[in-house]
């Protein structure tokens, strides 16, 4: 009965509003607020706590795959890049991002990956494996307080107007888009949970619905199940255009992966 | 589906007297604290327990139990047990500690099924008992709500 | 199984020494299904001790009422220099063990 009455509630809402156009944010720069602030003080403390943060023990194990060689040619990450603290810092703020080589928007994952199948002569890390989580999370970690800026023109142009049409597109039994809740109503409460702005900044995040950590995607994925629309399976480059176009609105606010959410 | 079936079988229950808090607390636990105590009284006091009075989510709690000892050979706690009331296991933890432990403090997250009390039972070398009681309000409940 | 340990990396004879341990474990508890409907079999760490020195000064039983990826912080004195070992066991026998230097200076 109250789902229903809630849903109701936004699509009444929501039929009255339209999404903004072009470059236009729909939340302005200076009102962003990270999911952080919408935590409670115990998972807000745990979060900044290094050491009992549940996500550092992928962040731990992923610093030992990073010196660990793979592959064919009998390389490790650091075999390149030797100590991620000072050549990977900065690097997932800026993620998604257009290989240039090969012309393809890349997540921080897809980077990894890419980075075995040429350099490295390894196979690829399947999506949401503890491999590929780990050192995805030890990446990130080193991006740690650093503001999200991505590139959205060139040849990333057309994958950020598809992530902007994905976010304002309705989707799903329950008819909602994106923005429904997270731009339109960002603040109020949907059950005994306050909605948040939607932010990638913390990410990849141990999140205590899943005891466990998990990827951007695996969020989006849940996001979608939520309203009751089609899961994209992992990898789907509707994932990857939505994330470009999450971080150009999440533009600014630093980087606090290993995340802890709800 | 689970939680229909649990809701619809809180309705049957409706028909019981309901306790207040407290003593419905102290019942459920009652056999399980008897098992540790032996029957021996316990008594309020000397035992801090502390847990954040709202939980974001139920699957990680943070809970700090800290006792007042000097921790010596002839003075000092020997154990800690933690009892929730509505856990479908009611002894969540049992903390075995003695002169070297140095201090009589032990931190953990604990998983809560939902609002409730948690009771936490110190044993000293002297033989008695303490106890403090924390109550939790939980907005996603662990074990029940599944995701 | 993966730990951390977070131990002071020096102390003073006598001094109070704070003992932090985080294990990646599911902590599952037998009562969540997987996507077909099945339950899933339980499986928690069920009791982890402490040995300073081949000294037990730690034990803690434990149950499905402990978060996942269990998170311990508890004490001891310092007393002679040497190392801290940690062992634990969860349902299904799997031990883990980890051990963590100790240098008290007098």
């Amino acid at each position: 009965m109250r789902r229903g009455s809630a849903a109701a509630c936004l699509l009444a809402a929501a039929l009255a509003w339209s999404p903004a156009p072009a470059q236009e944010r729909g939340i302005a720069l200076e009102k962003l607020r990270s999911g952080s602030a919408f935590l409670g003080a115990d998972l807000r403390a745990l979060q900044a706590d290094d050491f009992a943060n549940p996500g550092m023990l992928w962040v731990e194990r992923g610093e030992k795959l990073w010196s660990q060689p793979a592959g064919k040619n009998a390389r490790s990450c650091a075999s390149c890049h030797q100590d991620a603290e000072a050549s990977m810092r900065g690097v997932a703020a800026r993620y998604p991002k257009v290989d240039p080589a090969s012309g393809k928007l890349l997540d921080l994952e897809g980077r990894i990956n890419l980075c075995r199948a040429e350099r490295m002569g390894a196979e690829a890390l399947r999506r949401e494996s503890e491999e590929l989580l780990a050192l995805s999370a030890y990446l990130a970690r080193q991006s740690r307080g650093e503001p999200i800026r991505v590139e959205i023109g060139g040849a990333a142009q057309s994958h950020f107007e598809s992530g902007r049409a994905f976010y304002y597109r309705r989707h799903g039994q329950l008819n909602l888009s994106c923005a429904h809740c997270h731009e339109q109503n960002w603040g109020k409460r949907l059950y005994a949970e306050t909605i948040t702005q939607g932010h990638p900044n913390a990410w990849p995040a141990y999140r205590m619905e899943w005891q466990t950590l998990g990827s951007l995607e695996r969020r989006l994925r849940a996001c979608l199940s939520g309203i009751r629309a089609e899961m994209l399976p992992y990898g789907a480059s509707q994932y990857l255009d939505l994330e470009l176009f999450l971080a150009w609105r999440a533009q600014g606010l630093p980087v606090e992966a290993p995340g802890v959410r709800r | 589906m689970k939680r229909r079936a649990f809701l619809s079988g809180l309705g049957g229950a409706i028909a019981l007297p309901v306790l207040p808090r407290a003593a419905r607390a102290a019942t459920q636990i009652e056999p399980h604290v008897r098992a540790i105590t032996g029957g021996a009284q316990v008594r309020k006091g000397r035992v801090k327990l502390e847990l954040p009075q709202l939980a974001d989510n139920g699957n990680s709690v943070s809970m700090k139990v800290s006792v007042e000892s000097p921790m010596t050979a002839a003075d000092h706690v020997k154990s800690i047990h933690l009892f929730s009331d509505r856990n479908p296991v009611t002894r969540m933890a049992s903390f075995h500690l003695g002169p070297r432990t140095g201090k009589a403090e032990v931190s953990s997250r604990v998983r809560l099924a939902g609002s409730q009390r948690v009771t936490a039972v110190a044993q000293l070398s002297d033989g008695s008992f303490w106890s403090d009681a924390a109550d939790v309000v939980v907005t996603l409940s662990a074990c029940v709500d599944e995701s | 199984m993966t730990a951390r340990i977070q131990v002071p990396r020096e102390t003073k004879l006598g001094e109070l020494v704070e003992i932090r341990i985080v294990i990646q474990h599911p902590m599952e508890t037998g009562y969540r299904h997987d996507d077909v409907g099945h339950p899933i079999k339980r499986n928690v760490i069920n009791a982890l001790s402490c040995r300073y020195n081949g000294e037990e000064i730690f034990r803690a039983d434990l149950s499905s009422g402990i978060a996942a990826n269990p998170y311990l912080q508890f004490y001891t004195v310092a007393r002679e220099s040497g190392e801290l070992e940690f062992s634990w066991i969860d349902d299904e026998g799997k031990e883990g063990l980890e051990r963590q230097a100790v240098v008290v200076k007098s």
